[in-house]
């Protein structure tokens, strides 16, 4: 029994799918685990619902399909995902290139039982290749939790900060712990965020000035001044000129 | 062969009504007449002098000439092309020849003689003509591609595909709103497919506005809201096809499917006096990477509008209020 997720914007498409999936439940044995009807709310049911098929509609309103995708790949035991779409040239070649399944609607009985068999037996796609179809970074970041995903909304976030294995997500409110690698934040976040030091991304929005410190014995260096966080954040030498540049674009 | 000619632009006479073929029919006569005095004498003074005689004996004559062809233009429209030239140009020269006449018993022998201001007339006239042919002959290429652009642009995949889908998942629940959904569909792309370039009525603009919406409240069921206000609209005004259509499906396009509560999008469409006024307004979501696709379909729109009301139509979007607006204002004409 492959338990599906279905996750669609329109009553009718979901509707459409819970019909074929009845239809090839012989040929296919599978129980709609759940659904939703756009990316936030899939997000809240997916981990109660154990799905381990996961049917995405690509345009959802809140959360598109692909950040979406994103987010499960992070979860435990993440459902294999396969994209559902009407009509979605950029995608659709993004799919093909990072080799992720997709279903055309109005989607064929035949189609999705293939689809449906060889996700089931594959997993959970991987990351990069969500990363790579996805081309945009993520409006949010998620921290996968044990029975929920909890969203960071990227503009509420003001540093990221690498420790031994995690990265600390600092939002003037709360702080959180996730799995990813800086180099790679950096890298999905170039515009919004400034590297200060080796180990630190500020959001350029967030800084409100420098200080200098030290002097001395000890070595003087710049500090970063935030906004709404009393926090001082180091400046490295190495980064100083830089930062100072990128801030006085601001 | 047809298939050779669909696209040719046919031969039609200036639309004498409207108020540009008129300032440009004034301009380019006032021009001549000035070229006229400045050939005749070199100074700048005497040159004026001359155009200004020119002028107070051809205005009126001008005025006179436009408000009959204001008139008869109806009558002239259905003439064969050639024949209606003819006609302009015989009009123009019976006119001139009375008002040479008039205008002689008050100043006497200080007039042009009468075989030459009719000849200068019959060439006045036809040049006009001619210009008139060249700037249609200009633009029907650009009808040509407004037309092939309108068949990419006006019905997004994204809707066919998922209407199509929407209906398939009627047909075992309710066979019968399947069907009238089908039919819907078939309107809509019969429209679509029909000659872009001759006038529609509004009452079947406005029928295909119903039909459309239709099938986007089957898909987007309780988060679509569209309020119509058209108890002022003038069902037998005359405007080009696709115009409204393509405006809602981007309210809906833009306005609500990407948000993910209802979205209340209003349709107004009314007369005052010889204006008709049609406007589109949506919530403004600020979801990013859509307004691109929207501006070539105004783009479109709008140069479709130039093409069949060249001066006199308008459209103007508005953000305000967290609202997004589309006005469109057009010149009252009827069949």
């Amino acid at each position: 029994m492959i338990r599906v997720f279905i996750a669609d914007d329109e009553a009718p498409a979901r509707e459409r799918l819970r019909e074929l999936l009845q239809d090839i439940g012989t040929e296919v044995p599978n129980i709609v685990a759940g659904e939703a009807k756009n990316g936030i709310e899939a997000l809240e049911r997916l981990p109660a619902s154990a799905a381990q098929v996961l049917l995405l509609d690509i345009r959802m309103p809140g959360m598109d399909g692909l950040e979406l995708a994103r987010h499960v790949a992070g979860m435990e035991n993440a459902p294999a995902v396969v994209f559902v779409t009407a009509h979605d040239k950029h995608a659709i070649e993004a799919f093909e290139l990072s080799a992720l399944d997709y279903l055309l609607k109005p989607v064929r009985a035949e189609r999705l039982a293939a689809a449906l068999k060889k996700a089931a037996a594959g997993g959970a796609p991987p990351r990069e290749s969500l990363e790579r179809a996805a081309g945009a970074p993520r409006e949010y970041l998620s921290v996968a939790e044990r029975h929920r995903i909890v969203l960071v909304p990227v503009k509420d976030i003001v540093f990221l900060r690498a420790e031994q294995k995690y990265v600390t997500v600092r939002t003037r409110e709360r702080e959180h712990l996730i799995e990813e690698s800086l180099v790679a934040l950096e890298r999905e976040f170039s515009g919004p965020f400034v590297r200060i030091h080796r180990n630190c991304l500020v959001a350029r929005a967030a800084i409100r000035g420098f200080e200098r410190t030290g002097g001395g014995d000890e070595e003087a260096h710049w500090q970063v001044v935030l906004d709404g966080i009393a926090e001082r954040l180091p400046v490295s030498r190495r980064q100083w000129p830089a930062v100072r540049e990128l801030v006085a674009d601001k | 062969m047809p298939s050779i000619r669909q696209n040719a632009y046919p031969d039609v006479l200036p639309d004498f009504r409207n108020l540009a073929v008129m300032a440009r029919v004034l301009v380019a006569m006032n021009a001549l007449a000035l070229v006229g005095a400045f050939y005749a004498t070199s100074a700048l003074a005497p040159a004026l002098e001359r155009f200004m005689y020119a002028a107070a004996f051809l205005e009126p004559l001008l005025l006179v000439e436009l408000i009959v062809l204001f008139a008869a233009s109806a009558l002239l429209a259905r003439l064969p092309y050639w024949l209606g030239c003819l006609a302009v140009v015989a009009i123009a020269t019976a006119i001139a020849a009375a008002y040479h006449g008039v205008v002689r018993a008050f100043v006497g022998e200080a007039l042009p003689s009468l075989p030459r201001t009719l000849a200068i007339t019959v060439l006045a006239a036809a040049s006009l003509l001619a210009y008139f042919h060249l700037h249609t002959k200009a633009f029907s290429p650009a009808l040509a591609e407004a037309r092939l652009q309108a068949l990419q642009a006006r019905i997004r995949p994204h809707f066919l595909f998922n209407s199509l889908n929407a209906v398939l998942a009627l047909i075992r629940r309710d066979p019968k709103r399947a069907e009238r959904s089908l039919e819907d569909l078939a309107d809509l792309f019969r429209t679509l497919m029909a000659d872009a370039r001759q006038f529609v009525r509004l009452a079947d603009e406005i029928a295909l506005l119903e039909r459309y919406a239709e099938i986007e409240q089957l898909r987007l069921g309780d988060r679509l809201r569209i309020t119509w206000e058209l108890d002022a609209a003038p069902s037998d005004a005359l405007l080009p096809p696709m115009v409204l259509q393509p405006l809602l499906e981007n309210a809906v396009y833009h306005g609500v499917e990407p948000g993910t509560g209802a979205g209340d999008v209003l349709v107004r469409i009314e007369r005052h006096g010889d204006r008709v006024y049609a406007a589109i307004e949506n919530p403004y979501l600020e979801a990013g990477g859509q307004r691109a696709g929207n501006r070539m379909a105004l783009e479109n729109i709008r140069e479709r509008l130039a093409l069949f009301f060249d001066a006199e139509a308008r459209l103007e979007t508005r953000i305000g209020n967290g609202r997004y607006r589309v006005d469109i204002e057009i010149p009252y004409r009827r069949t």
